[in-house]
């Protein structure tokens, strides 16, 4: 079981690259993750309440990217950001296409969760003297973020899943390293399979904590 | 920065890359047929008074609903030949991963819809005289077509986005294409700036195309 050639063995020789691979799944992930919910509450704040040519702008941005594959993104701004004289590795290219892919669809998400509450909210913190960034921060947004988190949470699922296209361009993540062991020793199958099992685990993880801060948090529903 | 756009390249292989489109729109049509076939069986599934049957398809819906897409290209394109499929060319192997991926968002979609049927319906159905599989084919079915129609359209736009994976395994759509001949000329921006165009362009025409097909058909409950 344990010979040379079998999979414990083969995975146990592996495991550095492996886990490294993991270890820049996660980082690619949280990274991806924070730029993008930033984008996405700026953006989705000014989408909503922004001067009109902010508003045109950004739409052009969240609809654009959103009817454009993630893996194209991350092609172009691979190969077009070398173009603007911009020594770039593949990892900070990566970065930037899945981050601005992930604030496109968190910026559509934010600003649909603060639509969604209703007017009244508004106007009762307008006549109690609020100022408008003061019912942002103490109305409107404690609001929106628990109506945001089962997105949020999809949306990190969907990173996390979106960081593997980034083989394609060379960042060694868990994908591109369980290649690389596969190329030493073929064994095809059971090694795709054990990484995507580790996807899952990790994934079904992220899902089930935001279920768990959703049912902490669901309690206060106006 | 003096970059000098050149479209002419483009130009010349811009039937190869419509081409490429083309073959996208079908790998994404295709896979949302066989998907929703299996969407529909797994939806019946977790409704099952079977306990197994239920374990069965929600194994299967959250392990391929967690797992990335592109892992699961290689897994099923690489990895069931060791198992002895060795008869799968690229476009089956990759229209067979798109629809199993397909199909576990599918029985989401159609469990949400068999769930929101009014009970009325059914009890409708019954009182006229409709044996159980002439309630499910003439009555529950196309009310739920119509009710998940938005969010089959959804799927197919996310669908088409998704057959530019295919370029992974050197199947020949839009991204390959582009790639190709991104390599070969050096043209960086006008070939990323023209498939970007065309996907986009091909995205917001299924969008329009769906929406007026929902507002004829769709049930707004």
């Amino acid at each position: 079981m344990f010979e040379p050639g079998s999979f414990l063995y083969e995975a146990w020789a592996a495991r550095y690259g492996l886990l490294a691979g993991l270890a820049t799944t996660a980082r690619l992930s949280g990274i991806t993750i924070v730029i993008g919910s930033l984008i996405g509450i700026l953006g989705g704040v000014a989408l909503s309440y922004g001067p009109w040519p902010v508003r045109l702008l950004l739409r052009g941005y969240v609809d654009a990217v959103r009817g454009i594959p993630v893996l194209v993104l991350i092609l172009f701004s691979y190969y077009g950001l070398a173009l603007l004289g911009i020594q770039i590795s593949p990892f900070t290219a990566g970065v930037v296409a899945l981050g601005g892919f992930c604030g496109a669809h968190m910026s559509e998400t934010v600003r649909g969760a603060i639509e969604s509450i209703p007017i009244g909210q508004t106007e009762a913190g307008k006549a109690i003297g609020l100022t408008f960034w003061q019912r942002l921060r103490y109305v409107l947004l404690p609001q929106a973020i628990r109506r945001l988190l089962p997105p949020w949470v999809n949306t990190a699922v969907e990173m996390v899943k979106g960081t593997t296209l980034l083989s394609i361009i060379g960042v060694v993540e868990l994908l591109l390293a369980t290649q690389q062991t596969i190329a030493r020793n073929y064994l095809v199958l059971q090694f795709y399979f054990a990484a995507g099992m580790l996807y899952v685990l990790v994934n079904f993880a992220i899902s089930q904590l935001g279920a768990l801060i959703e049912r902490r948090t669901a309690h206060f529903r106006y | 920065m003096t970059y000098q756009f050149n479209f002419d390249v483009i130009f010349r292989s811009f039937d190869k890359m419509l081409a490429g489109l083309w073959l996208g729109l079908w790998l994404a049509a295709l896979s949302l047929a066989i998907g929703t076939v299996i969407g529909l069986l797994a939806a019946y599934g977790r409704q099952s008074r079977l306990a197994p049957l239920r374990a069965v398809v929600w194994t299967y819906v959250e392990i391929i609903r967690n797992c990335p897409i592109l892992l699961l290209i290689f897994f099923v394109y690489f990895g069931l030949p060791e198992l002895g499929i060795f008869f799968l060319g690229k476009i089956e192997s990759f229209v067979i991963t798109l629809s199993i991926y397909a199909g576990a968002y599918l029985c989401e979609v159609f469990r949400a819809g068999l769930a929101s049927m009014p009970a009325r319906y059914v009890e409708a159905a019954k009182a006229i005289g409709l044996r159980p599989v002439q309630r499910q084919v003439h009555v529950v079915l196309p009310v739920m077509f119509r009710i998940t129609l938005p969010a089959l359209s959804n799927n197919l736009i996310s669908l088409f986005k998704d057959t530019s994976l295919a370029a992974a395994i050197a199947i020949p759509e839009l991204t390959f294409v582009t790639r190709q001949i991104n390599a070969n000329t050096f043209r960086v921006m006008e070939s990323w700036l023209t498939a970007s165009a065309l996907y986009l362009v091909t995205c917001y025409a299924i969008a329009w195309l769906l929406r007026r097909v929902e507002r004829r058909y769709a049930v707004i409950r």
